[in-house]
């Protein structure tokens, strides 16, 4: 339809209605519309992306493509496009963007596959050149829509704040005055770099802006996947039981269907599924469910004894997937003048996101159609995996994208998304509310792995490291994996591998991924070599960085704001620890004390020196970093999930305990280093800093090494006691 | 199943519901009341916190039958007019939310502790607070957002 709209019907239609200005490089169009249903089937049906929609009342609504999980993606990617389309902030509204990957997908995830993905803090990186070209493009027909009205060259108009100017007619036009007289150029440039802003003019890109989304979550009208309400809804909870991939036999079938309100017992090959009228009918017939359980892979399995296991396969001879492999690791360690080997382990974590899992679904009568309401991090399957799941075309599916309470990667799976939809088709077309309890979201969690890892460093006499060697033992590949390179040390001989050991258990990326554990095990041996040869660690970083200029800057950076060095009480010590996570560069330094009763590590202070690249808004990533950083105090300090004979043995928060407002530290202080390159993710840059930095602040204060995540109160009590 | 006369957020609402259903359900499925979220349902986590005469309580686990009914409950959506609590001005200004989920909770209960204890410590406000998770990591916002609106109430009075 958008192709054969003339400019004369367009002109006629668009009177007093919304308008759509699409903007590619390749199929540049504009759509009226009068309805917004309307316009989004035909964005659906077009190879067409449309990023704004302009109204002749002056509004603008940009389009957001990325998930809002908190990270404030609904405020800072429409920062990008405003800033080059020059838009009044003030008349600027943000909307989900259709979920269409082929259209407001990324291909900074894989070349040549555009997909919507928010995750592994990339959101910023893989919008950043898209949204910019988008906006610039939207400015310029603008400007080439003045220039048709006012017969002038376009050349001699410019924008600001939402108005086009004529300099030379004396004379300017708001982008709400110009959208009756909105027209089309025969081309649309490509631009570059030197066509972009100025930064110097920036008004939005490194500028504070409220983010759009928090009014409505203080006055508690946002609207999360949990919070929809359909008519005709029914409910719908599932049984899954404690052991990950066990299948049910359920023993009183006639018993629940009997129940007030059941209307259908649904069978997946891991959980038993119940349909209910109300949620309370459905919460009461899921505890009175008698079920049997088969044998499952984890049977057998006890998290706390496969220590011994990993490290024999650590100390095979074969060698695993090699990760690394940088100048002759054998010859450094075997011409090593000391040689360090360290084993670090940590243990399982779950996600811990406030909205426990959820989704509502609606499946068509005659079952070739979806519509889902989800807080989802969306993915690499199209349509979250439904359209292959019910064998439709993916075009029948519909998601509404909501906002989400919390994802740390736990929502980029669909499984949830995909038990909904088990259930609603049982009943189409009536919709169904699926609920995870915190007791099925903890116990068929997906977790970060428990892994081993053995490192090896050869120095020589003075304590420079020749040789890091690091074996990490666990499941999952990128999982355990992610962190494990440490491109920006200057260590001659590098060499890193995995080796796989699987136990049946969920696994998932989880805020940082790999390098939650692989930095605290590379940071802490760092330090451990250092204490070794009574080096301070931040100098004996200093020279290995010192070919990493921006990674240096943090380093200096970090120091400075945390007055490295200066310690006077004898009860508190600083940590330090560098690495790098999504491409950006981080220090922190923590300070903390210890209660050597109690074995309870307190952390008072933290200081982050981050290089993120060009930063859009810089409360949002400071709020990030303090964010993560707290995160990641929660999981070093109390966050452990255990399992025995396969069984998880964790449900709430009683026994899985997070951080509370009584253990959080004075201060997080967090300063961004100046950059004009391209923007990297901050999301879970502060996460994977605590481990090595409180492990380092408790080195030099107690003189021992902690080497097991999580620090509990009585692993901290056994290593002081030894 | 019998019939429950509540007052909620001033209003009178008359439901048939069975008397151990929690409010919490009754009021995010049965009245739309969204703004009260569930988070773990054992009152661990303080997202479903309300007011019951104006004291903080976790709806997740007060059964319908222990509610009288002159027993006055407010909701996040009764707090104020429109969002114009001082509370939820200073949760602004502090851009204090990430995610959000957990945050109409935290307002019920900091909306709570400025009632009882109008200039409260930093210390004060930590214990007060402690019930309330946050996964996002907002505490230090919280705080601050507390001490904001602290400050104003005292400027206003």
């Amino acid at each position: 339809m958008n192709k054969s709209v003339s400019r004369r019907e367009f002109l006629k239609t668009s009177g007093g209605v919304a308008l759509f200005i699409g903007v590619s490089g390749i199929l540049p169009q504009m759509i009226s519309c009068k309805s917004k249903k309307e316009v989004q089937g035909i964005i659906q049906k077009h190879p067409l992306t449309a990023w704004v929609q302009l109204t002749d009342d002056g509004r603008v609504i940009i389009y957001n493509p990325a998930a809002e999980l908190g990270q404030g993606s609904m405020t800072s990617l429409p920062a990008i496009f405003a800033e080059e389309m020059d838009a009044d902030w003030s008349t600027v509204s943000v909307e989900f963007s259709p979920q269409v990957s082929a259209i407001y997908g990324s291909d900074k995830w894989s070349p040549n596959n555009k997909v919507m993905l928010t995750a592994g803090s990339r959101i910023t990186y893989g919008y950043y050149s898209i949204m910019r070209q988008a906006g610039a493009q939207a400015r310029y027909i603008l400007m080439h829509s003045a220039a048709e009205l006012w017969k002038t060259p376009l050349e001699g108009l410019s924008t600001a704040n939402g108005r086009i100017m004529d300099n030379q007619g004396g004379r300017s036009i708001s982008y709400g005055e110009l959208v009756p007289h909105l027209t089309m150029p025969d081309k649309l440039p490509e631009f570059s770099e030197p066509d972009f802003k100025d930064p110097k003019n920036y008004r939005f890109i490194g500028i504070d802006q409220p983010r759009v989304d928090i009014p409505e979550k203080v006055k508690g009208t946002t609207r999360f996947a949990i919070d929809i309400k359909l008519p005709e809804m029914l409910f719908g909870v599932l049984e899954r039981g404690k052991v990950h991939g066990a299948s049910p036999k359920l023993n009183n079938e006639s018993e629940i269907l009997a129940l007030e309100g059941v209307l259908k017992l649904v069978r997946f090959d891991y959980a038993i599924g119940i349909i209910t009228e109300t949620i309370e009918q459905a919460l009461a017939a899921k505890k009175l469910l008698d079920i049997t359980w088969s044998e499952a892979p984890s049977n057998g399995f006890n998290s706390q004894e496969c220590f011994k296991k990993y490290g024999e396969i650590a100390a095979d001879k074969s060698t695993g997937k090699v990760i690394v492999n940088e100048g002759d690791i054998s010859i450094a360690i075997k011409s090593a003048d000391k040689k360090f080997t360290v084993d670090f382990k940590n243990d399982y974590v779950y996600h811990a996101q406030m909205e426990p899992l959820n989704a509502v679904v609606q499946v068509g009568k005659d079952g070739n159609s979806a519509e889902v309401w989800v807080g989802s991090q969306q993915g690499f399957d199209s349509k979250l995996g439904i359209p292959k799941y019910l064998g439709i075309p993916e075009e029948n599916v519909k998601i509404n994208l909501q906002y989400l309470g919390g994802g740390f990667g736990r929502r980029s799976m669909t499984d949830f998304v995909l038990e909904g939809t088990g259930l609603a088709r049982e009943v189409a077309p009536r919709p169904v509310k699926l609920i995870w309890t915190r007791e099925d979201d903890v116990r068929y969690g997906a977790y970060r792995p428990l892994t081993l890892q053995r490192l090896i460093a050869a120095t020589d006499s003075q304590g420079n490291i020749t040789g890091f060697s690091h074996c990490v033992v666990g499941d999952g590949g990128n999982l355990v994996a992610s962190g494990i390179q440490i491109d920006y040390y200057d260590i001659p001989n590098k060499f890193a591998e995995w080796r796989e050991v699987s136990e049946g258990i969920r696994l998932k990326h989880w805020r940082s991924v790999g390098h939650g554990p692989n930095k605290f095990a590379i940071e802490c041996m760092i330090d451990e070599i250092a204490t070794y040869f009574r080096k301070d660690p931040a100098d004996f970083r200093k020279k290995l960085l010192a070919k990493s200029p921006r990674a240096l800057a943090t380093l200096e950076k970090a120091i400075e704001m945390s007055d490295w060095g200066s310690e006077t009480d004898s009860n508190r010590a600083k940590g330090i620890a560098f690495l790098e996570r999504s491409g950006t560069l981080s220090t922190g330094v923590c300070e903390i004390s210890v209660n050597r009763t109690t074995g309870k590590i307190n952390v008072h202070k933290f200081w982050s020196a981050s290089d993120a690249g060009i930063i859009i808004q810089p409360d949002n990533v400071k709020a990030q970093m303090e964010g993560g950083i707290l995160m990641g105090i929660s999981s070093v300090l109390k966050e452990q999930l255990t399992i025995v004979n396969g069984q998880i043995q964790q449900s709430n928060f009683d026994d899985y305990e997070i951080l509370r407002m009584a253990d959080i530290p004075d201060s997080i202080e967090t300063e961004i280093i100046e950059s004009r390159e391209t923007p990297r993710g901050v999301g879970e840059s502060g996460t994977p800093l605590v481990a090595c930095a409180i492990a380092n602040a408790f080195l030099k204060l107690t003189g021992k090494p902690l080497r097991h995540l999580p620090f509990t109160q009585e692993r901290v009590l056994k290593v002081l006691n030894t | 199943m019998a019939g429950h006369s509540l007052t909620i957020n001033n209003q009178t609402y008359n439901v048939e519901i069975k008397g151990e259903t929690t409010l919490l359900w009754v009021l995010r499925e049965h009245l739309g009341l969204t703004g009260t979220k569930y988070g773990c349902g054992i009152a661990l986590c303080g997202s479903c916190t309300v007011h019951l005469d104006g004291k903080p309580v976790r709806s997740c686990t007060l059964p319908l039958s222990a509610l009288k009914k002159d027993q006055k409950i407010t909701t996040i959506e009764g707090l104020s007019q429109n969002g114009d609590h001082e509370i939820q001005k200073a949760w602004i200004e502090a851009q204090a939310p990430q995610c959000g989920y957990c945050q109409t909770g935290q307002i019920m209960q900091a909306a709570a502790l400025l009632t009882e204890n109008p200039n409260p410590t930093r210390e004060e406000i930590k214990t007060y607070m402690n019930g309330n998770l946050c996964r996002c990591g907002t505490y230090l916002r919280i705080l601050r957002a507390i001490e904001i609106a602290a400050e104003k109430i005292a400027a206003n009075t």
